[in-house]
Parts: C-alpha cells; structure tokens; sequence
C-alpha cells in the first residue's frame, strides 16, 4: 500500500474504527488482502494502539464521574517526567495522561464510579507521589463533545429527499 | 382575466414547460416512511463552520445592506485569485459577477447573450434546469444527447450530428450532474474546436470543478481562443456545501458579464449579502474542510462502485460532482427506480428525467453518509436479486 493510501486508512480508521475489512477495501479502492496487512503493520508498528468506543455514559444511565486534574512536579537528578507518568498511568482510574506546557506539568483524565472514588484516588494515589507538589481537580460537570463526536442531539436533515 | 381563472393569461413560454420529473420523484418518495435518498442532488455536509461562524459575526456587526452589483470587491477579489488555480484569470473590476446561486447566472447569460428565435444547444442528459432557463428567455433549446459508450463525455460528433452548428450557444456542466463523468483537457479541445468553427458562446457550469476524483478539474476557458467566447460559472453551493445560501458567480469577457450585469442590476441588485461575508471566508480559509469533504465523497464513491460491480450492474466509472449514473439491467430506468422504492424504500432518480441520453439509467446520489450508503446498496442488492 502507498503511502498516501496508508494514511488514508489510519484516518478512517480513526474516524470509524467499526468498518469491515471488506468497505475499508472498497473505500480505499485496494484489495481486502492489504488492508488486512496494513492493519497488522500498522499495529505492530505502534501506530494503531486500540480501537474503543466513544460512549455517552449519561445516556446509558451509569452515572460515573470524571475529572481533569493538573498535576505538578519537581524534577530531580535521579527522576525525569517519564518516571512519574510511569507511576500514574499504571492506575486503571487514569484514562488519560499526557505532559503539558504552561502552568501546570501533567493533565490527567480520571474516571471513577463516584466523585468520592475519584476524590479518594487523586489524595490517597496521586498526591502522596513524592514528586508531586500540587494537584488541582476539575470534576467534569456536562460533555458536549468527545473525540470529534457530539454529546447534544443529532443534527436532522432537513434536505428534501428528491432533489435536482 | 374572466372569472379569477388565470389559465389564458399565463404565458406561453412558460405554460408549455412541463413541471420537472424530479418532482414527481420527490412525491413518490414523500409518501413512504423511511426512505433512504439516494435522489439528493447537494451536499449532506453542512458549510464549513468558519465561513457560517463568519454569516453569523456579519449579522452582529449589521452587515445586512445592499452590496454593489457586482459583489463585495473583497469577494470578487478572492473569487479571482481562487480561480487561478484552475488557470482561469478574471478581472475582479469588469470580468466577474457574484450572483444568487449558479442559477442566477446562468439564467442571466440565457437572457443577456440570446434572442428569441436564438438557438443554444443543451449537452445532456444535463442538470435539468437548462432546457426551461432557454426557453423562459425566449430561444430554442437544442438536446445534444452524450453517449454511454463515450462515457457521457460532450464530443465533436455528438455536436455534429445534433445539428449545434447552427446554433448560437452551447451549454453544459462538467464535472456532470446527473452522470458524474468528467472532462480532460484533451477532451474539452474537440469541443472548443466545434464552438470556434461555428462560431458558438459557451456556458461551462463547473459548479461541481472541486469535486474532481481522479485528475484535476480542466476549464475550456483556458483553451486556446475560447476566454472570449465562453461564460464560466461557479459556486459555493456544492464544494462549500452552501445550497440553501445561494452564492454563486461568472467569470467572462467585460461585455459579457457587463450585460449580464444590465439585468442582474434590476432585477436582483445584488446577491445575499450575509452569503457573501461567508463566501470570503469560505474562500480564505476553508480549503482544508473542502479538501476533506472531496476525501469522504471519493470514499464514498469507490465504495458504491464497487458494490455496484459486485451485484454484476455495470456502473460507468464516475469520476466528479457526487453522482453514479450505473445502467439499469433491463434499461427500463423508471420501472426500477419506482420498484426500488416501494419495495426497498431506497429513492433514486430514472436517468430519463435528465434529458436524452439518460434513459435506461439512474442517478444515485452518494451525498449520504456512509452508514446509509451501505444500508441503501444492500437493499438494493437484494432487489436486483430478487427482480433481474
Ligand atoms: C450542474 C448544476 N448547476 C447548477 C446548480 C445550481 O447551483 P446553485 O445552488 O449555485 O444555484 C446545480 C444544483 O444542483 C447543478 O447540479
């Protein structure tokens, strides 16, 4: 498969994860046959990590919390970034982590089944990191949009079925 | 007027047009439940959200006059240096005219550029609003029917042998709606050759020039000695998904577009200003969401292809705007059309309702999503099965 092609899979893909090998073919205009290789190259090559599904948990009525918490750290000889995001993103309850500029140095998604499992975690797991010198918790209060996907209703069209 | 019955005074040009067959379509598929359109002729994407965000910061800071007649020279600004990517050079000062949709424009040439007893050829089978837009304007509509053997591509027989020699004009679209097919360079040159030997003035609708899948877009404009004979038009409604803001534009020779102008001034002043604000922005800053909307329709086209060529329906190999024009197996293009819909609820268009050449063949849209796309070639999968 080229390269452009390649790409152009990685962004459907992305875009809709659920598509059978045979429509990926077709959308692409290559054999099922590589599009099955590419796929396994392109997760051996690390650059597939998962597929999952983006879920309104409020419409399936499981009333699960989630929050932002930014995170600070001092950094020593024998520590470096990588060694604390080691340590925090092992919990399960961390969905997110990544190293940020500006005020604050980690920004880390935490989902838990209650804001006190929440509260719970950052104080007892996160906080107590020796390098950790401040967290700041946001709860997540309403999500309008998820990975390029929209919480509020569908958009209807409006079009006219039959049209010139 | 005797009695409140109008039926004496409508004029004649316009009583003899029949209604169009896309409408009875649209009734047809009005009455059933849970239609999946294949029979949408624009986009299923909204507009670019910077050029809607830039209609809606124009309404807060009162932009809603008049514009010049001609359009915002910032626009007609853009619109020229946008259109060189095609190779197309236009004075914004004389040579360029904003106007209510492609529509507009086309109708003001037919009215500015023909007399009655004009005759302009009509390449199809075509979008069909050209044949009525002649003959409201008072001259002859001439059908020059494409080939599916040519791929629906216009050539110099097809010209010929329709007798366009004696006509005036010549109007057609590529990229084509409802065929899909598109025309090289190479392929444009016979036509321009048959237009300078008789003398013709060409209308090239290229509203669907963006949505060009497999080569890049070529305008006969920029043939040799055919800038001063043809009209360009162009659009925001298809590439920019902006239908229902009705913004398009021509491109000509100054005393073309100057006459199109006499009209466009009194009958319309100017084109929607709020359009216009979103079509600047549209312009500057909104290739990439248009680059990305080409990518999903090219998408979508490989897919219907080839699920089309799977259920043995050869589908002629479309290759710009957002339409398949496949042959219906037994060329009975209505029959199936309407069968499909009652007993699959997929909506498409017979090809016959597009002019001569079109029957024994559909228009199917692939303006859908690509969830219902899948949905409506199953169904009709079944349906071939089951009927041919
Ligand atoms: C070939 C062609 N020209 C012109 C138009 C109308 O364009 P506008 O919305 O700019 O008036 C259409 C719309 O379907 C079309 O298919």
């Amino acid at each position: 498969m080229n390269e452009e092609k390649r790409r152009e899979l990685v962004e459907v893909l992305a875009d809709d994860a659920r598509r059978s090998t045979d429509d990926l073919a077709r959308m692409l205009d290559a054999s099922a046959d590589d599009v099955e290789k590419e796929i396994e190259a392109l997760e051996d090559e690390g650059v597939l990590r998962g597929y999952t599904a983006v879920v309104d948990w409020e419409e399936f009525d499981d009333d699960r919390a989630e929050a932002y918490v930014e995170v600070n750290v001092s950094l020593d000889r024998e520590t470096d970034y990588v060694d604390i995001a080691d340590r925090i993103a092992r919990f399960p309850e961390v969905t997110s982590l990544t190293l940020v500029s500006g005020n604050y140095d980690f920004g880390l998604t935490v989902e838990a089944d209650s804001m006190n499992d929440v509260s719970a975690f950052v104080s007892e797991k996160v906080a107590p990191v020796p390098e950790i010198t401040q967290t700041v918790t946001h709860f997540v209060m309403d999500k309008y949009k998820e990975r390029g996907f929209g919480m509020g209703d569908g958009d209807d069209d409006e079009r006219l079925s039959v049209s010139p | 007027m005797k009695d409140g019955n109008w039926s004496g005074e409508i004029a004649e040009r316009v009583r003899t047009v029949p209604p169009s067959g896309i409408r009875r379509f649209f009734e047809l598929a009005e009455e059933q439940e849970d239609v999946i359109s294949l029979g949408v002729g624009e986009p299923d994407f909204s507009a670019p959200w910077g050029a809607r965000e830039a209609g809606i910061s124009s309404l807060e800071t009162g932009r809603t006059s008049y514009t010049a007649n001609r359009g915002k020279r910032e626009l007609r600004e853009e619109i020229a240096r946008d259109v060189r990517r095609y190779g197309l050079d236009y004075s914004p000062e004389d040579e360029i005219i904003v106007t209510t949709g492609v529509s507009e424009g086309v109708d003001l040439a037919f009215r500015a550029l023909f007399d009655p007893g004009d005759t302009v050829a009509v390449a199809q089978p075509a979008y069909v609003s050209y044949e009525p837009g002649v003959t409201f304007a008072g001259a002859e509509p001439l059908p020059v029917p494409t080939r599916a053997e040519d791929e629906f591509k216009l050539t110099y027989d097809a010209l010929r042998d329709a007798g366009a020699g004696d006509a005036d004009g010549l109007i057609y679209c590529y990229p084509n709606n409802p065929t899909g097919a598109v025309m090289t360079r190479d392929e444009l040159g016979e036509v321009a050759e048959f237009c300078r030997q008789n003398d013709l003035v060409v209308l090239a609708d290229e509203v669907y020039a963006d949505l060009t899948y497999e080569s890049k877009h070529a305008s006969i404009a920029t043939l040799d000695g055919m800038r001063e004979r043809t009209v360009v038009f162009n659009g925001f409604s298809k590439a920019y998904a902006m239908t229902g803001t009705r913004l398009g534009y021509a491109l000509g020779p100054s005393d073309a577009v100057g006459a199109m102008n006499r009209i466009h001034q009194y009958t319309m002043l100017s084109a929607p200003t709020t359009a216009q604000y979103m079509a600047i922005e549209a312009l500057r800053r909104c290739a990439d969401e248009v680059e990305e909307m080409r990518q999903e329709y090219n998408r979508r086209r490989n897919l219907v292809l080839s699920r089309l060529g799977e259920m043995g329906i050869d589908p002629f190999e479309a290759k710009g705007a957002f339409y398949v024009f496949p042959r219906v197996p037994d060329g009975d293009d209505e029959t199936f059309a309407e069968e499909l819909l009652k007993q699959e609820e997929v909506a498409v268009v017979p090809g016959r309702v597009f002019g001569e050449g079109g029957e024994g063949h559909l228009r199917m849209s692939y303006a859908t999503g690509m969830d219902e796309l899948k949905k409506a070639m199953d169904r009709i999968e079944g349906f071939v099965e089951r009927n041919y």
